[in-house]
């Protein structure tokens, strides 16, 4: 099973949950950090890494002697990344969206692929937790790739944790697809609900079983628990502002072993969500 | 004209808060929210909308099935896997890159350009505002952030505006590079966490990669005074200017649920006055 935890809104808790979550679920668990851009998690895992590896995404490598300038890589490249002026030809290759349409019609054959590095993917453990965590390049735009790179890491017969990054849009999206079930982390204040509503939209597009976390759940009102109520959405877990849980955050400490009454709480999170998704496959 | 952009690298330290509360502060401004992908200045701004525009960029490939031979080209060369065995696109997975449109020996495959979102130029009770939102699960969100912050340059050199003030979004990926390109400055906000002093340094080596000068400020430091050091170390290491720390207050999140900025909410808080330096700190440096 792949659970991903997702939120609209940064900030809002996600990391927290997916890692007491991978913690408190048992044996035979993979917690896959995809928030690439800002990723977290290992701050608080604290893995032994055993393996690193650059991720490169293909970029055309031009071959001058060979090209003709007849433009067709240009007129192919939706993405501005190839440029024909004259007897001269130019590649960016940060611009490039790795499609390969400029290698498959150049009729001269000067177009190969060389990498752009997106990041760096390492994996370790921690006691019997299996741990994935990718990180892009500074500088590098497009956490799509790397995302998707991060989730061919998981393995089939385990618990997979995916903590996806904030927002709604691509990298999100890439994060949640083709998982069983989405965990959405806010927090009951404006805009906690204004992008919940938005990850909302954006898990129902995907389709996928779907279930909510209310963190600080009692600083702010009462407008998320309406909201979950009208499209019937289950609130899995609701966790209060305490002192005691934000600065064991901020230590980077893991919540149910600071707190340890919490531990029952996310075991009980993961027991729910088995028992959404086993109803959800009997349909 | 100068630009100031609040990001954060890590999400939920309070960027919005703050640029709301710079808002009641800055005079001849125009306010910009760059944060497409969830926007939220909005909700504390109440916009009166004055224009409305479709935001349209990239294209999606879709098969006219009565011209489709089902000869599978598109398939081996489609690198998205976004073509399915019954030869439909599945229209998340297509990047938009057209190559099957091209290469298809039937012209049967059709590439519509995508309305992704839309952005408007309004008026608030602190100025006029430009923002935007990203359609759900939509691409393409770093060239709408460069879109509202064209249009956000255009309007404010027309009324003769000083100062634009942009509410960045999280991450350090392409919205984020789109928002930094070019500033005057970036006010990176952060928080006294093993998460935030990470994200922070991140991003900051992002405004670095990009020339772009970097302030910092720390909010809800008391929650963990050591962090809160380490973060100013650091800066100070990497000649980023401390522009001011924020003492936790649940009066933001208070005047939030209000739709309220935090000077609306209560004039005299220590909040508030923490607000308030760091401004005058930023405006200064600014220059």
């Amino acid at each position: 099973m792949i659970i991903s935890i997702a939120s609209g809104k940064g900030g809002t808790g996600k990391t927290t949950v997916a890692v007491n979550l991978a913690m408190a679920a048992g044996t035979d668990v993979q917690l896959l950090d995809c928030d690439v851009e800002e990723p977290n998690a290992h701050l608080f895992i604290n893995p032994v890494f055993e393996t690193t590896e650059t991720v490169t995404t293909p970029v055309p490598e031009i071959a001058e002697e060979k090209c003709t300038f007849c433009g067709k890589c240009e007129e192919i490249c939706q993405f501005k990344a190839i440029v024909v002026i004259g007897k001269s030809i130019l590649a960016f290759p940060e611009l490039c969206h790795s499609c390969g349409g400029c290698m498959a019609v150049c009729p001269e054959k000067a177009i190969t692929e060389s990498g752009r590095e997106l990041g760096v993917i390492r994996t370790g453990k921690r006691n019997g937790l299996e741990f994935v965590n990718g990180r892009l390049r500074i500088g590098e735009a497009m956490s799509p790739p790397l995302i998707k790179k991060v989730r061919s890491f998981s393995k089939p017969d385990k618990l997979v944790i995916i903590d996806a990054p904030p927002g709604t849009s691509c990298p999100v999206i890439a994060a949640m697809r083709q998982t069983d079930f989405v965990l959405l982390v806010t927090e009951p204040t404006p805009f906690g609900l204004h992008d919940l509503k938005l990850a909302v939209g954006a898990v129902d597009i995907l389709g996928i079983p779907r279930g909510l976390v209310i963190n600080r759940s009692d600083m702010g009102d009462d407008k998320v628990r309406a909201y979950a109520a009208e499209i019937g959405m289950p609130i899995l877990m609701e966790i209060p502002f305490d002192r005691r849980i934000a600065e064991a955050y901020s230590r980077g400490e893991i919540l149910i072993e600071a707190i340890p009454e919490l531990k029952a709480a996310f075991f009980n999170l993961y027991q729910r969500i088995k028992a959404i998704t086993a109803s959800e496959d009997a349909k | 004209m100068k630009e100031l952009i609040v990001i954060s690298g890590k999400g939920g330290t309070g960027k919005t808060s703050l640029v709301s509360a710079f808002a009641s502060l800055a005079e001849n401004k125009v306010l910009c929210d760059a944060d497409v992908d969830a926007a939220d200045l909005h909700l504390i701004m109440n916009p009166d909308v004055r224009q409305r525009h479709d935001f349209q960029s990239g294209n999606t490939a879709v098969i006219v099935p009565e011209k489709c031979t089902q000869c599978g080209l598109c398939r081996d060369l489609c690198r998205w896997n976004a073509i399915t065995e019954d030869f439909k696109v599945d229209a998340i997975g297509c990047e938009g890159c057209g190559v099957c449109v091209y290469f298809c020996p039937e012209k049967a495959i059709d590439f519509p350009i995508n309305t992704c979102g839309e952005w408007f130029i309004s008026e608030t009770r602190f100025g006029p505002m430009v923002h935007a939102q990203l359609g759900i699960a939509e691409e393409n969100s770093g060239k709408l952030v460069s879109l509202v912050r064209r249009e956000a340059r255009h309007l404010a050199e027309e009324k003769h505006l000083d100062l634009m003030l942009t509410d960045g979004p999280p991450g350090i990926g392409c919205p984020v590079i789109a928002s930094i390109g070019g500033t005057d400055a970036v006010l990176v906000v952060t928080e006294p966490t093993v998460s935030g002093k990470h994200d922070m340094e991140r991003v900051i080596e992002l405004a670095a990669y990009f020339k772009v000068p970097a302030m910092v400020c720390v909010n809800k430091f008391d929650l963990n005074l050591d962090k809160t050091l380490e973060i100013e170390a650091f800066a100070k290491e990497k000649g980023v200017f401390c522009s001011g720390n924020i003492p936790f207050d649940p009066i933001f999140t208070k005047a939030m649920v209000k739709g309220q900025t935090v000077f609306e909410y209560n004039g005299k808080s220590q909040a508030g006055d923490a607000v308030k330096a760091i401004w005058e700190n930023v405006l200064k440096r600014l220059g």
